[in-house]
C-alpha cells in the first residue's frame, strides 16, 4: 500500500498533461501549454498509405514519448524510463516505484480503460496517464482528461500496459528521479519553438509538417472521383476526429500552442510572440470552420452542402497561412 | 475560439457526456485559459459516425454467423473493435490462421485450449463464446 499526496489538474491533452502533472508535484510551476510548447507538440502529419482502421492516418501532434522526453532534457529534469517484456515485472517495477513514493507516468491502451466513457474506447494505444498510488489491490489514476482522479483494477491496467497493435506501449513507464534547484525555462521555450519550427517547416517530403496540409487538401480534392461516398466520408471523419476528439484542446492542438506562444510572450518579454500567438488562434478558427463544413458532408451524404473542392480550399487556407507562421517564426532572433 | 464560442452540445451516446473536456479558449481580454467542454456537434457526428459503422458491420457479421457462414470468433472480433490482423496479434497467431477459424467447420474442431485463449482475449467464457453460435 503507498499513499502519495498527488494533486490532480485536468488538461486537453494526455501527454502535456502528465509532463504537467508530474512536474507540479515535483514542486515546479509549469503549465500545460508551456510543456506542450517546450515539448515541441504541434505537427501535422498525414500519411495515405498507412491504413489505420481502414482510413489513412493523420496527426496533429508530434510522436507519442516524445513532448515528455524532451521537457525533461530542456528543463534539466532527471527522468527513468522503462520498456517490459514481462507484464509480471511491469507490474512489480511499478509497485516498487510507488512504494519509493513515486507518481508513475506510463502509456495505455484507451480500449482498456474502463473508467472511460465507451465513446471514447477504441484501440489507440498512446494514451498516458498517471498512476500514484495502489490501495486494497486496486491502482489510483490521474488521467489528465478526466475532471477527477479514478482507480482501476490491476487486472484492466495491465492489459491497458500490454495492449497489442501500433504503437504496443510494452508497459512503458517513467518517473521523475531528480530536479534541478532552478530551470531556465527562457532556454527552453527557446529550443521548443525553433524545434517546432523545424519540424513544420523543413522535412523534405511530402507527409510530413506543413507540406502535408497540403498533401490533405489535394487528397480531399480527388475524394469524390476515387471512393466510393461512403469512404469518402468515412475519411473525413476521422479527420475531424483526429482533430476535434478529447485530448487535441480544441483545432488540432493549434489553440494549446497559440496558448503556449502566449505565455512565452509573457516570460521572455517579447511582443512579436503575442502576435504570432493571435495568428495561430485565426488559423485555429480557420481549421475548426473545415471541421464544421467536413462534419456537414459526414452527416449528410448525399446534399451538397459544400463540395469536396471547397473542402480542400478551406483546408488550404490552413496550410497557406500555417506556412507564413512558421517561415516567419524560424527566422526570428534570439538573444 | 473564444470563451463563450466553446460549444456544449453534449455527447449523449455510449456515455459520452460524462466528461466534459478541457479546451483553451481566449477571454475577453484576449488571454487564453482553460474552458470544459460538453462537446462539439461537428466532432460529435464524427465519433458517431465510427461507432455507426461498428454497428453496422456487427450486424452483418451476426447475420453471417447466424447463416453458419461465420464462426462466433468473426463476430466477437468486431465486437472487441478488432481485425484479423489486430486479433492475430492477441492471439499469437498468424492472420492466415485466425481466418481459418472462421469458418464454422474449423471453429468446431477447435481445442478446449485454443477457445479458452480466444476466450480470453474477448474477455467472456468459452461457453459465451460458444453460445453465438447455437451451439
Amino acid at each position: 500500500m503507498s499513499n502519495i499526496n498527488f494533486t490532480h489538474y485536468q488538461h486537453a491533452h494526455c501527454e502535456s498533461g502528465v509532463t504537467t502533472n508530474l512536474l507540479r508535484n515535483e514542486g515546479i510551476e509549469i503549465s500545460e501549454p508551456l510543456a506542450f510548447g517546450i515539448g515541441a507538440g504541434l505537427f501535422f502529419g498525414h500519411i495515405p498509405f498507412l491504413k489505420i482502421n481502414g482510413t489513412p492516418g493523420s496527426t496533429f501532434r508530434t510522436w507519442p514519448g516524445a513532448i515528455f522526453k524532451r521537457v525533461g532534457q530542456r528543463l534539466g529534469i532527471k527522468v527513468h524510463t522503462e520498456r517490459f517484456r514481462s507484464p509480471q515485472k511491469a507490474m512489480l517495477a511499478l509497485d516498487k516505484a510507488l512504494e519509493h513514493n513515486r507518481p508513475v507516468g506510463m502509456l495505455s491502451s484507451v480500449f482498456y480503460l474502463p473508467y472511460l466513457p465507451e465513446a471514447f474506447r477504441f484501440h489507440f494505444n498512446a494514451h498516458n496517464l498517471v498512476v500514484y498510488g495502489k490501495e486494497n489491490g486496486i491502482y489510483k489514476v490521474s488521467d489528465p482528461v478526466m475532471e477527477e482522479v479514478t482507480t482501476i483494477a490491476p487486472e484492466d491496467l495491465v492489459k491497458a500496459r500490454f495492449a497489442k497493435g501500433a504503437p504496443e506501449p510494452r508497459g512503458f513507464m517513467y518517473y521523475i528521479t531528480d530536479v534541478p534547484k532552478a530551470i531556465n525555462f527562457e532556454e527552453a521555450i527557446k529550443k521548443g519553438i525553433r524545434q517546432t519550427c523545424f519540424f513544420m517547416i523543413s522535412p523534405p517530403v511530402p507527409w510530413f509538417g506543413n507540406k502535408a496540409v497540403f498533401l490533405l487538401a489535394k487528397k480531399i480534392r480527388q475524394y469524390p472521383q476515387k471512393l466510393t461516398p461512403r469512404k469518402a466520408s468515412l475519411y473525413l471523419g476521422n479527420i475531424i476526429r483526429m482533430q476535434e476528439e478529447i485530448g487535441t484542446g480544441g483545432a488540432g492542438f493549434r489553440y494549446l500552442y497559440a496558448a503556449f506562444l502566449q505565455e512565452a510572450a509573457q516570460i521572455l518579454h517579447r511582443d512579436d510572440l503575442l502576435a504570432y500567438s493571435q495568428e495561430l488562434t485565426q488559423v485555429g478558427d480557420d481549421w475548426r470552420n473545415f471541421a464544421y463544413h467536413a462534419a456537414r458532408l459526414v452527416k449528410d451524404r448525399k446534399s451538397d452542402i459544400v463540395s469536396y473542392d471547397e473542402l480542400s480550399d478551406l483546408l488550404r487556407i490552413c496550410g497557406e497561412k500555417e506556412k507564413d507562421i512558421f517561415t516567419r517564426m524560424d527566422k526570428l532572433k534570439w538573444q | 475560439m473564444k470563451v463563450n464560442e466553446v460549444p456544449q452540445d453534449p455527447k449523449d451516446f455510449k456515455e459520452g457526456d460524462k466528461i466534459k473536456k478541457l479546451v483553451y479558449a481566449v477571454d475577453k481580454d484576449g488571454k487564453y485559459t482553460g474552458v470544459n467542454s460538453a462537446g462539439w456537434e461537428a466532432e460529435n457526428a464524427a465519433t458517431k459516425q465510427a461507432w455507426d459503422l461498428v454497428e453496422e458491420e456487427l450486424q452483418e457479421t451476426e447475420q453471417l454467423v447466424k447463416a453458419g457462414k461465420l464462426s462466433p470468433i468473426a463476430w466477437y472480433m468486431k465486437k472487441n473493435l478488432m481485425d484479423t490482423a489486430l486479433l492475430a496479434k492477441y492471439m499469437g497467431k498468424w492472420q492466415w490462421q485466425v481466418r481459418r477459424h472462421f469458418k464454422p467447420e474449423v471453429f468446431k474442431k477447435l481445442t478446449p485450449a485454443m477457445l479458452e485463449k480466444y476466450a480470453t482475449v474477448f474477455n467472456i467464457t468459452v461457453d459465451e463464446l460458444k453460445r453465438t453460435s447455437g451451439q
